[in-house]
């Protein structure tokens, strides 16, 4: 269960302001809005790259609102993807249980499921440069979930892909997330791609978290024009 | 820049390119002086006999020992410079970052100087009395010289060398569960380490040359404080023009390893995609 109460900060000149959400154990909750809308901060905010300045935010029963960003079991995926240049694929995939003081051996032995659910056996020992991005993609969620996270957060992880790929890709995350179980929240401004994941899905706009529902609640019962025309715009998109 | 439809040549590819034309002609005009200047023959000689000279292995041996503790001593204190001058921002972070790149613009003799003037100060004085850290007029002055002149160098490239290492990776680490220690250590260090390494060949070449300030604070007494540079100066007070030109050529050797091995390693650094 993930519990964010009352939550702001600043970034520059852009703040957050007052966002609080429930999302229960288990659950794939997507959160749509336009560029620009904060939900890149939100995301930061939660794995703790970004400082809260009110509010709190609680993981499986725990606050970790001032919590270092190792300490708060949660798996990041940015945009990019960030894996690191320097690591094959391998090491990409272990670097967390390293971290954690396992070996290579043990740790490739660690995360040999989740190599296998993802196709990645024949990249191991590749370099991220020579990847695709849909396998990209994969290397860095099997990376975040190598700890076994309670929160798994995706920052628009499908959208630098082409059509098929994208499709296929959210098929294995959706898949993933069920298998582990791992609470998940999603970035993305496409209905579509929220339509293909999402259990419950939240609209980010201008820094706040303006409505949350099941994804056809919110194209039925918009709260405001915003959000219907988003709604509409992430249809097309 | 594209091929661009038209001429290859115009008026200002033409101008620029004979700019550099006349200034790396102008290089190697100094360098074949350097080479040439007796017949081949006499100066493979004169390097010889250099080289049996006592004095000048001396001079050489001293010379690769200093500079090799001072190499140490900038990879110690720049990577960790570079490193906060690159991360962080604080107030003055601004007017820390110019006075690192004091010594570079500065004079060498005042360097010269104003370690001479430090060391009689009552602070300098009380180093001078600790056993072991004699510096004035001593082969640890050299150090300290030769480390003075070229540590700016080493930071300024351990700087530039962890600005393109993407700030975003280390932090991922961090919730990859690394401490920032372990971010550093993993992530921004390898990911740097060509550029780190070129900037330590760059410095170590410029502690090998250093002169003005080894002149005024650790002296040039033979078989003592007689680094390279200074026994190019003794011989040519003396009137050994071989000699002179002779340890000139190990400089140059030296100087041409560092630049190869400074755009070897910049070459590493671009294939490991830093």
């Amino acid at each position: 269960m993930i519990q964010i109460r009352g939550l702001a900060f600043r970034a520059g000149d852009f703040s957050v302001r007052d966002v609080t959400l429930d999302v229960a154990t288990g659950e794939y909750f997507v959160l749509l809005g336009p560029n620009g809308s904060g939900k890149t901060l939100l995301i930061h905010c939660l794995c703790g790259l970004q400082r809260a300045e009110s509010g709190s935010i609680a993981i499986g029963g725990r606050d970790v609102t001032r919590s270092e960003p190792r300490f708060r079991r949660v798996g990041y995926v940015p945009q990019d993807y960030g894996l690191f240049p320097h690591l094959d694929v391998a090491r990409n995939v272990t670097f967390a249980l390293r971290a954690a003081g396992l070996s290579l051996a043990d740790a490739l032995h660690k995360v040999a499921p989740l190599v296998e659910m993802l196709h990645l056996a024949k990249l191991m020992d590749h370099s991220p440069q020579t990847l695709s991005g849909g396998e990209r993609q994969k290397v860095a969620l099997a990376r975040a979930m190598a700890l076994q996270p309670q929160l798994l957060l995706l920052d628009e992880p499908v959208s630098a892909l082409d059509g098929p790929t994208r499709a296929e890709v959210l098929q294995q995350l959706r898949h993933v997330q069920r298998q582990f179980a791992v609470t998940t929240i999603h970035v993305c401004h496409s209905i579509d791609e929220a339509e293909a994941v999402a259990d419950r899905a939240g609209v980010m706009i201008d820094g706040r978290l303006v409505q949350t529902g099941r994804l056809a609640e919110l194209i039925q019962n918009p709260a405001g024009a915003e959000v219907a025309r988003l709604l509409q715009v992430g249809r097309k998109s | 820049m594209p091929a661009v439809a038209g001429p290859r040549a115009h008026r200002v590819s033409i101008i620029t390119i004979a700019f550099l034309a006349a200034f790396v002609i102008g290089v190697l005009v100094l360098i074949a002086a350097d080479v040439f200047y007796r017949a081949p023959d006499v100066m493979l000689e004169a390097v010889l006999a250099a080289l049996r000279s006592p004095e000048i292995r001396h001079a050489v041996r001293l010379s690769l020992i200093t500079s090799a503790i001072t190499l140490l001593l900038v990879i110690g204190v720049s990577t960790p410079v570079g490193y906060a001058l690159s991360r962080y921002r604080f107030p003055g972070s601004v007017v820390l970052d110019a006075i690192v790149d004091l010594p570079i613009v500065l004079p060498p003799v005042v360097v010269g100087v104003s370690l001479l003037v430090f060391f009689r100060t009552a602070v300098g004085q009380w180093i001078e009395s600790v056993p072991g850290l004699q510096f004035v007029y001593t082969p640890q002055g050299i150090v300290l010289c030769q480390f003075v002149m070229s540590a700016s160098y080493g930071i300024r490239a351990s700087k530039a060398a962890f600005d393109s290492v993407d700030r975003r990776l280390e932090s991922l680490a961090l919730t990859l569960g690394c401490t920032h220690g372990q971010a550093l250590r993993w992530v921004a260090l390898p990911m740097a380490r060509g550029g780190l390494a070129a900037g330590a060949v760059m410095a170590w070449a410029r502690a090998v040359g250093v002169f003005g300030p080894l002149m005024i604070f650790a002296g040039a007494v033979r078989m003592k404080t007689e680094v390279m540079p200074t026994a190019v100066y003794l011989e040519l007070s003396i009137g050994r023009v071989e000699p002179a030109l002779a340890v000139s050529m190990l400089m140059l050797a030296i100087a041409m390893v560092a630049l190869v091995l400074i755009h070897a390693l910049g070459q590493a650094y671009r294939w490991w995609g830093v």
